[in-house]
């Protein structure tokens, strides 16, 4: 079992025909993910590197059975993607594409969440298993099968980490990233009970950052659901208040969204909190020792 | 963020309806003068900073004049404020109304839920920070149905309207909901909203509206906010550039990894100052760019952490070489390199042959740039 994605899960590439759209389908494919189809309006019929292109999400569904799609569409037209995968009857949807106005996220997340679509993202690196699937963009490179999941709002720096965890001889369950805007499609919260019921997981490592109150609810669902051990991160310990700190949700606003909140919520659930990323890894090879015992 | 100054706010509301003083705007103390002499703002008026800070009435910068000799005063002694670091380049003069109670209104983002938050408070004309949780109402609004009559309803009775106010306020928050929603903006704020006579108006008005919607409101492009001038280029570019106070620059991918490489600059005794999100990018040209931008901030030293992805090491070294080459002599830094990832070893091999060696382990790489800056700060 993993999270989310599988051997069963069937890609859909939104923007294939684009850069990234096309370099990242042939990585997802390298990591063996079934990418079975693309989407470009007007470019049917064409193929990028073996993958059909379709006109519409509907049509690639009916043609290749797609049930996970992979966003690339820039953020003018990113609404409108999204809400056509949902109405092709996708069910999981990963949104990379970042600088998507909040307005239109509101309305992204509460229409798919009317009809049962997960949105992961947007501003996200995607979701990966390794050794099954990945839909996103987290480099193939991080990745070795094992028991550690990672539930990250970061990109590169959740690159990083589960790089470290790799380089610690450990491997990763399943990694999600979240995505670094105000309003995202799954949060900590959301994400947290797939990994305290998947079987292949035993430790848990959340990446979390300044800004809103996601750590803090999550950290709450830690102490009272959560069974599993979990080692922690907060990015942003230094920020000053006001400013935004690259990502458009990490910002301190009127005194809320700190680091010392975060950090506090995290070890009052029973967390361990890394003071910086390089010691993570020990972390997590410390707590899944002890799950295994 | 755009932060729209009051008068540009009003602007804004006045498109949609929402009832406003009578006022004009004022460069000059002449101009004030001429407003009140021609009768386009009818005396007695109120003459108030346009800056982006709050606590204007405490800190001088509104002043209410009863004669055009008035006005005048009012108006030289405030453009020759500088209101908490921003210097007065405007002045809006409004007809001083009898005002009734003062209350509170603002449209903004719960981002736990996932929904536009309505805020009411029969207490305005203060921060609402200062304001008792309990005088305090906070209703979501879902996007789908948007603003329904009950919630209106609701939000009259927190603030004890009734009758013909009442009806004033459904209409108000109509139009406060479509500013809301159509201006993309981050947040609405009526503070305070006076009750005048049997209706309402807005006194003062706080709008900001989300950068990532820049793309549907091309009008707001030339509105000056807070960004340095270097922070300003760097937006043109689409680099995210912060300045802070201390003298390390860092360049990095990605906001969490930029974060996280402050923190530890921070925590070895260093001073980071100037941040540069390289984001996601495969063009050499926009790396070149981003360490130019860099340079110009004259940095103590340089702290380069790339974690290679979308953006591959090799990418960046590339950019970072050719930077390095039209970077003049004197104006050149200490470079501490950490590159990982996506075609780490091209990238390292780039950077040795330009001179720069690529260290990996973060702490001890971040250890060199502190002590490359001087220690500690």
């Amino acid at each position: 079992m993993s999270v989310l994605v599988d051997r069963s899960t069937r890609v859909v590439v939104q923007g294939i025909t684009g850069h990234q759209g096309s370099v990242h389908a042939r990585q997802m494919a390298q990591f063996g993910t079934a990418v079975v189809a693309g989407v470009t309006p007007g470019k049917a019929g064409t193929d990028v590197e073996g993958v059909p292109v379709f006109d519409s999400v509907r049509d690639a569904v009916d043609r290749t059975q797609a049930n996970a799609s992979c966003i690339f569409v820039p953020a003018p037209y990113a609404r409108d993607a999204l809400l056509e995968a949902v109405d092709a009857g996708i069910k999981l949807c990963v949104v990379v594409t970042e600088h998507i106005p909040f307005h239109d996220m509101l309305v992204m997340y509460h229409y798919a969440r009317a009809k049962g679509t997960r949105i992961i993202g947007p501003n996200c690196p995607g979701i990966a298993s390794p050794g099954k699937a990945k839909v996103g963009i987290i480099p193939n490179v991080v990745f070795q099968p094992g028991r550690i999941g990672v539930i990250s709002r970061s990109g590169t720096l959740t690159y990083e980490i589960v790089n470290g965890i790799k380089e610690m001889g450990l491997g990763q369950s399943t990694c999600i990233g979240l995505g670094g805007d105000p309003v995202v499609g799954t949060s900590f919260v959301d994400a947290l009970p797939f990994f305290e019921s998947d079987p292949d997981t035993d430790a848990l490592v959340m990446v979390g950052e300044i800004g809103g109150t996601a750590e803090e609810d999550g950290a709450e669902y830690i102490r009272h659901h959560f069974t599993k051990p979990v080692v922690a991160y907060i990015a942003g310990r230094s920020a000053p208040p006001g400013k935004r700190m690259g990502h458009a949700g990490a910002i301190i606003t009127r005194g809320k969204g700190t680091a010392e909140t975060k950090v506090a919520a995290l070890e009052a659930a029973g967390a361990r909190v890394a003071r910086f990323p390089y010691e993570i890894p020990t972390l997590v090879a410390e707590v899944a020792g002890s799950s295994r015992r | 963020m755009v932060k729209l100054a009051e008068w540009q706010g009003k602007g804004v509301f006045r498109k949609y309806g929402i009832p406003l003083p009578r006022g004009e705007v004022a460069r000059s103390a002449d101009e004030a003068e001429t407003l009140v002499r021609t009768g386009k703002v009818p005396l007695p008026c109120v003459v108030k900073a346009q800056v982006l800070a709050g606590g204007r009435g405490k800190g001088g910068a509104v002043r209410f004049a009863n004669t055009p000799e008035e006005v005048r005063a009012a108006a030289a002694s405030i453009l020759a404020l500088e209101f908490k670091g921003e210097k007065v380049h405007e002045l809006l003069l409004e007809e001083k109304l009898p005002i009734g109670r003062e209350l509170y209104l603002s449209l903004t983002l719960d981002r736990t839920q996932r929904l536009p938050l309505l805020i009411s408070s029969p207490h305005g004309g203060v921060e609402i920070e200062s304001v008792a949780d309990t005088e305090i109402d906070r209703q979501t609004v879902d996007p789908f149905p948007g603003l329904t009559g009950y919630e209106k309803r609701r939000a009259a009775k927190v603030l004890g309207l009734s009758g013909t106010l009442a009806r004033s306020l459904d209409k108000l928050l109509d139009s406060l909901w479509q500013v809301f929603q159509h201006e993309d903006a981050e947040l609405v704020e009526i503070n305070p909203l006076a009750i005048v006579g049997d209706g309402l108006v807005a006194l003062d008005a706080k709008v900001i509206i989300e950068d990532d919607a820049a793309f549907r409101h091309p009008e707001y492009a030339e509105i000056r906010d807070d960004r340095t001038e270097l922070e300003e280029i760097a937006r043109e570019k689409e680099i995210a550039f912060v300045q802070l106070d201390g003298n390390i620059g860092v360049i990095a991918n990605g906001a969490g990894l930029t974060m996280a490489t402050l923190d530890v600059l921070k925590e070895l005794g260093g001073a980071p100052g100037v941040f540069l999100d390289l984001g996601g990018t495969d063009d050499p040209k926009k790396v070149t760019e981003a360490f130019l931008l860099m340079a110009r901030a004259k940095p103590a030293a340089v702290f380069l952490n790339i974690f290679g992805g979308v953006t591959r090491c090799d990418t960046v070294a590339k950019g970072l070489v050719e930077a390095m080459r039209q970077v003049p002599t004197s104006d050149r830094f200490p470079l501490i390199a950490r590159i990982r990832g996506n075609n780490e070893k091209e990238g390292i091999e780039i950077l040795r042959s330009a001179g720069v060696t690529s260290v990996s382990d973060l702490r001890a790489s971040a250890q060199a740039a502190v002590d490359a800056a001087g220690g500690r700060a």
